[in-house]
């Protein structure tokens, strides 16, 4: 079995794949944005409810690959409770370690950390970052005090 | 009998790959890179433009490559070959020139389920725009053409069926001289997208008797950016030209100009010669083997990796059953793991296969997928390959199921 396989799907990936938390329609959404990877067909919405300027809760629901459903989910646990700048600062660390520019970040992610093994697959950070874009996009679209959709995001 | 890989330089620089993915883009052998080379070494001008003796070479050159691709086509008449980038921008010729001149409001264009998005888009956005009616011919469950529903699809208002020769997705061959019948029987002219059909069947332009047969180069050995369209004379006659400029244009007068004759019509601008030259190349390459050979070779792989795989636990194929009504492409999805992820544990094993929807996105939502894995085949894949696939699959799936529970 291949050491950068083991790396990539580790057991809390393929668990988040499989069971993926926060996946659900939230109705009652501050904001939600799309995010596509026309290529691959790939599709998630990602719903946040915000209290001020905390983020209490979010949640998603799309179909894509391991990666981008374990990063959703990955992600939805990691920004919940969390300011809005928080949450960006944590999509620019996260950024940074699967892109392999700042490899040194993982460690500080706690299970994020689960998805650094991205790095070594160039062609496999568009799926990771796909959910981020789009939660991105989300905040946003929310800054305008309006809770219609932000435009969807491609990460193609 | 398969190809020596020897004759493949990227094949035979890299042993342990296994390429699976000639539906996509072949390999090139030696002989092809070599004639594009030769012909930059020897014979490089422009061609129709001088002269002098190297501008002659070059023309040589050029319509030698027409005169032997034509023939390796089936077709007699060489100058109703129309040398374009590929199958994509033939189809987008036929529909852009023939199209707006023929398909009125009113009038009916139908295609198949199964079309890569190079023949669907074209004529969907073609039936927009004059007001004409699209419809799409549904498949059988096994991925064929319904040819009940194109019999009553095929009214007498219809005036183009254009279809695949062969599915890109599902590797299904289609009843070209069926769907002619139908398409003629209304006076309707039928247009096919060879893409998939010239790497892998002798095609037999003439006996077909399709108004129109598209190819793209690169998918039969050749180099990219080249690949052509033959039709009918009359057709090519009666139809106003798609791009104009140099070459295609007999007189320029201040208010208005006259064309060239075939096929210069239809060729705008400085021709690929190294891409006709190349591909003349390919096709003496494949005459080499025999085309019967190609199609027994991958008759007897897709059959091999048919009943191989069916095998592997929670393995979903996709297409006909039998070895026999495909090309060399088998289409499947593997449990509940997305094809992106299978793509990714296969290529660290060395095997390169395609995840996605194939530019074909009309015949998933029928099929209720995303997206498929596709393995394909050409004239140097082995049962070897086969092997490599089938392995790396089970390795695939017991990473993917060691943890659940």
């Amino acid at each position: 079995m291949s050491a950068e396989l083991d790396e990539l799907y580790q057991s809390i990936i393929l668990d988040h794949n499989r069971r993926p938390r926060n996946f659900r329609v939230m109705d009652d959404a501050s904001a939600h944005a799309e995010g596509k990877n026309p290529l691959c067909g790939d599709q998630l919405t990602i719903w946040l409810k915000l209290d001020g300027d905390v983020i209490s809760d979010v949640s998603f629901q799309g179909s894509g690959c391991a990666i981008s459903k374990a990063s959703a989910s990955l992600m939805t646990a990691a920004i919940k409770g969390k300011s809005r700048s928080e949450a960006e600062a944590i999509f620019t660390k996260f950024h940074g370690v699967v892109t392999g520019a700042h490899p040194e970040d993982a460690a500080s992610m706690g299970s994020l950390k689960a998805l650094s093994g991205v790095s070594r697959f160039p062609l496999r950070v568009k799926c990771a970052s796909l959910a981020w874009h789009a939660m991105h996009a989300a905040l946003g679209q929310d800054e305008g005090g309006t809770a219609a959709a932000a435009a969807p995001v491609s990460t193609e | 009998m398969s190809a020596p890989r020897a004759d493949f330089p990227l094949l035979a620089a890299q042993p342990s790959l296994v390429y699976l993915d000639s539906a996509a883009t072949a390999q090139k052998p030696r002989v092809v890179i070599d004639a594009i080379r030769d012909y930059y070494e020897t014979a490089n001008a422009n061609p129709h433009r001088g002269a002098y003796k190297l501008s002659g070479a070059a023309t040589d050159a050029y319509h030698g490559a027409r005169r032997e691709i034509a023939r390796f086509l089936g077709a007699a008449d060489a100058d109703t070959l129309i040398f374009t980038r590929g199958t994509t921008e033939a189809m987008n010729l036929l529909a852009t020139a023939w199209g707006h001149q023929h398909v009125h409001r009113g009038d009916r264009v139908v295609v198949t389920r199964m079309e890569h998005h190079a023949n669907f888009v074209p004529w969907q956005q073609l039936a927009r725009d004059v007001g004409a009616e699209f419809r799409i011919c549904e498949l059988t469950d096994d991925g064929r053409i319904d040819m009940d529903q194109l019999r009553l699809l095929v009214t007498a208002n219809t005036k183009v069926v254009a279809f695949g020769h062969v599915s890109n997705a599902l590797g299904t061959i289609n009843d070209v001289r069926e769907i002619v019948k139908i398409a003629h029987a209304i006076g309707a002219v039928a247009f096919c997208d060879g893409a998939q059909g010239a790497p892998h069947l002798r095609v037999e332009f003439d006996a077909l008797g399709v108004d129109a047969y598209a190819f793209s180069g690169h998918k039969m050995l050749g180099p990219m950016g080249i690949g052509g369209v033959i039709a009918r004379r009359a057709l090519l006659e009666s139809t106003h030209p798609y791009q104009f400029g140099g070459d295609m244009i007999e007189f320029v007068f201040d208010g208005d100009s006259t064309w060239n004759t075939l096929p210069h019509k239809f060729e705008a601008g400085t021709p690929n010669v190294e891409g006709a030259v190349g591909l003349a190349a390919a096709v003496r390459y494949l005459d080499g083997i025999d085309m019967d050979n190609v199609r027994a070779h991958e008759v007897e792989l897709t059959r091999y990796a048919l009943a191989q795989l069916a095998t592997i636990d929670g393995m979903q194929l996709f297409g006909p059953a039998a070895a026999e009504a495909r090309s060399g492409v088998v289409s499947f999805n593997l449990s509940d793991i997305h094809p992106h992820d299978l793509s990714t544990m296969l290529d660290v094993d060395g095997v390169c296969v395609r995840a996605g929807h194939h530019c074909a996105q009309p015949l998933m939502r029928a099929i209720h997928q995303t997206a498929t894995v596709r393995a394909s085949f050409y004239v140097y894949n082995t049962a070897a390959d086969v092997d490599a696939l089938v392995a790396s699959l089970r390795r695939a799936h017991a990473r993917f199921h060691a943890h659940a529970g």
